[in-house]
């Protein structure tokens, strides 16, 4: 099978690469792109560091054959403060110290951004399911997923006090 | 967010100076979380340079064998692969990463020469244009060994006519200071278990622990035009892997460049010499940049653990919980070679018999070589498998003796001024103190009396 060309639009930009057959996206956005935000840290789908949202979906990058998803809007952590301007969940973790080494924190980020995306107020399980495969060998986790309910509640009361409704969007729920 | 600060409980510690503290008790940022947030950060493997190769290991299929031939012609016909290297291209390919502080002999290969000595060895590494190509070729290498006799277990090994691990040993066990363990010998154990009320044994014993880091090990060693080597690397220790390299190399310390000290991850397991040499071989033959990392199998199965330990530990104990006696035979796997343990089982010996006075002590610590994945540093070893087989003997007499698991630590509490068993006084100790507190954290009753034990006297123990 011969490469090809892989559009997609990533952190809002329009990028081409070419991919041979079975490049995945993770080596997509790291090696063709130079968006090294997304770590590869098993390769094998285990460790949730190479995660990033495709068209709102945390998805696990290392394991998605980019041919599969050519066109898609791709999401990555470098996409998530462009204007310079933390989010709520990049500002809780750096309050909350919910980073250490910093490998996972990327990943679960994304993770993050997915669930708020989908679930402005959730319970701790519901933290607790979606970061379920990202690995911390840091942290206990205990920090990130304080960090991850008080991003919730940073974006709620922001969204309120701009009068925009709490729920963005609703087709990824 | 509540954060619990730090303080100095003057109801204990009165003579403490004042807390007037500028840093302590406030909030600081990490230095390095702004750029984690924002994905900024720069691991070693977000290096990108041109034209750079990749390496991949062969590694040995065998616990313990000889080798009688590596044939890479396979390996070297596949299309991208720029090169095998053996152990007949490492300059110095015998090493142990202690040597630095004068522990030796040196025992072990950077790549396998003659012998094998643990399943997943490196044995032949193979330069490519790609990872694919590197993969594919390094499974191609064709080694023929004539197997030989293997021992996974440590006392097994220690067992005369068990087969020779490590023959730059002659034995399977290192040795400090002509002797076949670390001894520690004070008062006399014998006549304390002969007059005790009570004798209590039991053994523990531990598996090897992978420090499992998100990011796995692994280099990119750039040639600069100077000549020199410029290695990015996850290591957790960059001088110490720098100097080694450089003696593995056969080359002056400056002309290696390490940049590093952003890890993905470590916890020990990051500070043997594992990937450096061999990417700067490469980088060295090639004259271009290459990529040397484990993937998440090697860091599982080859990178090397915590050491799996066995401990028997006895104690002469009297009816009112005194304990006046203690022997522990301690035996750490090594595994096949030494990397850092001849250190740690040093470390082990140094604490013993745990933060208790006990007169009379005697113990050997064995630093055992088998035919298992060497092991090496990953956080308090040599102590944090100890400590869970001494504090575990302590609650098990206390349950022997029907007696407060509490309260038989603050008989045996080290006060300060105690003499410990390597002659050393002890000094700001504050165990007693602690555990009052914890008892009273929890709403575990002690009696007066030993709410009112202190670390400053032996009065009441």
């Amino acid at each position: 099978m011969a490469s090809q060309v892989i559009a997609l639009v990533v952190n809002d930009e329009e990028r081409e690469f070419i991919a041979k057959p079975g490049t995945s996206l993770l080596s997509g956005l790291r090696d063709s792109l130079g968006l090294t935000a997304a770590k590869r840290g098993c390769a094998q789908g285990g460790c949730g560091a190479c995660t990033v949202l495709v068209d709102g979906k945390a998805v696990l990058s290392c394991l998605l054959a980019v041919e599969t998803i050519n066109g898609a809007t791709v999401r990555t952590l470098e996409g998530v403060a462009a204007d310079g301007q933390l989010d709520e969940v990049q500002s809780a973790f750096l309050d909350g110290f919910a980073t250490q080494c910093g490998f996972c924190t990327p990943g679960m980020i994304m993770a993050a951004e997915a669930l708020l995306d989908r679930n402005p107020d959730p319970g701790e399980d519901e933290v607790a399911e979606a970061i379920s495969g990202n690995h911390c060998r840091c942290t206990g986790y205990r920090p990130i997923m304080n960090a991850i309910v008080d991003a919730a509640r940073r974006r709620r009361e922001a969204r309120a006090a701009a009068g925009a409704p709490a729920r963005v969007s609703e087709e990824v729920a | 967010m509540n954060y619990r600060l730090a303080s100095i409980d003057k109801d204990y510690f009165a003579d403490q100076r004042d807390e007037r503290y500028s840093v302590i008790g406030s909030v600081v940022q990490r230095s390095d979380a702004f750029g984690h947030v924002t994905g900024r950060t720069e691991f070693f493997e977000d290096q990108a340079p041109a034209r750079m190769l990749h390496v991949k290991m062969h590694r040995s299929q065998r616990h313990h064998a000889r080798i009688r031939g590596i044939d890479v012609s396979a390996a070297e016909a596949v299309p991208g692969v720029v090169r095998a290297l053996t152990h007949a291209d490492i300059p110095n390919n015998l090493y142990t990463p202690l040597k630095l502080i004068g522990i030796g002999p040196d025992d072990e290969p950077i790549l396998a020469e003659g012998t094998v000595r643990y399943l997943g060895e490196p044995v032949c590494a193979v330069v490519a244009e790609t990872e694919a190509a590197a993969y594919d070729a390094a499974a191609r290498v064709a080694v023929s060994y004539e197997d030989l006799p293997a021992v996974f277990d440590v006392e097994e090994a220690l067992a005369p006519g068990a087969p020779v691990v490590n023959e730059y040993h002659g034995h399977n066990y290192f040795t400090y200071e002509g002797h076949h363990c670390r001894r520690l010998r004070f008062g006399d154990v014998d006549r304390a278990l002969a007059t005790a009320d009570h004798v209590f044994e039991w053994r523990y014993q531990s598996s090897p622990i992978e420090q499992a880091p998100a990011e796995t090990t692994g280099c990119i060693v750039v040639p600069q035009p100077d000549g020199r080597l410029r290695i990015h690397s996850d290591t957790q220790a960059c001088f110490f892997t720098l100097d080694n390299t450089a003696l593995i190399l056969n080359t002056p310390p400056g002309k290696l460049r390490i940049v590093g000290g952003t890890v993905g991850g470590g916890f020990g397991g990051k500070v043997d010499v594992a990937v450096e040499p061999v990417a700067c071989v490469a980088a060295m033959a090639t004259g271009r940049p290459v990529k040397y990392v484990y993937n998440r199998y090697e860091e599982m199965q080859v990178s090397s653990p915590r050491a799996a330990e066995r401990i028997y530990i006895k104690d002469a104990v009297m009816n009112d919980g005194r304990i006046t006696g203690r022997q522990i035979r301690f035996y750490a796997d090594a595994g096949a070679y030494s990397r850092h343990s001849p250190y740690a089982i040093t470390k082990s010996a140094a604490h013993m018999p745990g933060p208790y006075t006990i007169p009379n002590v005697w113990a050997d610590c064995h630093c055992v070589f088998t035919n298992r994945t060497p092991s090496s540093a990953m956080r308090g070893f040599g102590v944090t498998i100890l400590d869970f087989a001494l504090e575990s003997q302590m609650d098990r007499i206390a349950r022997a003796l029907g007696a407060d698991p509490l309260q038989l630590r603050l008989i045996n509490a080290y006060r300060d001024g105690d003499v410990k068993a390597h002659r050393k006084v002890a000094e700001g100790t504050a165990l007693v103190e602690v555990i009052q507190k914890a008892a009273e954290i929890v709403g575990h009753e002690l009696p007066e009396d030993f709410r009112r034990m202190s670390s400053a006297s032996r009065e009441g123990a």
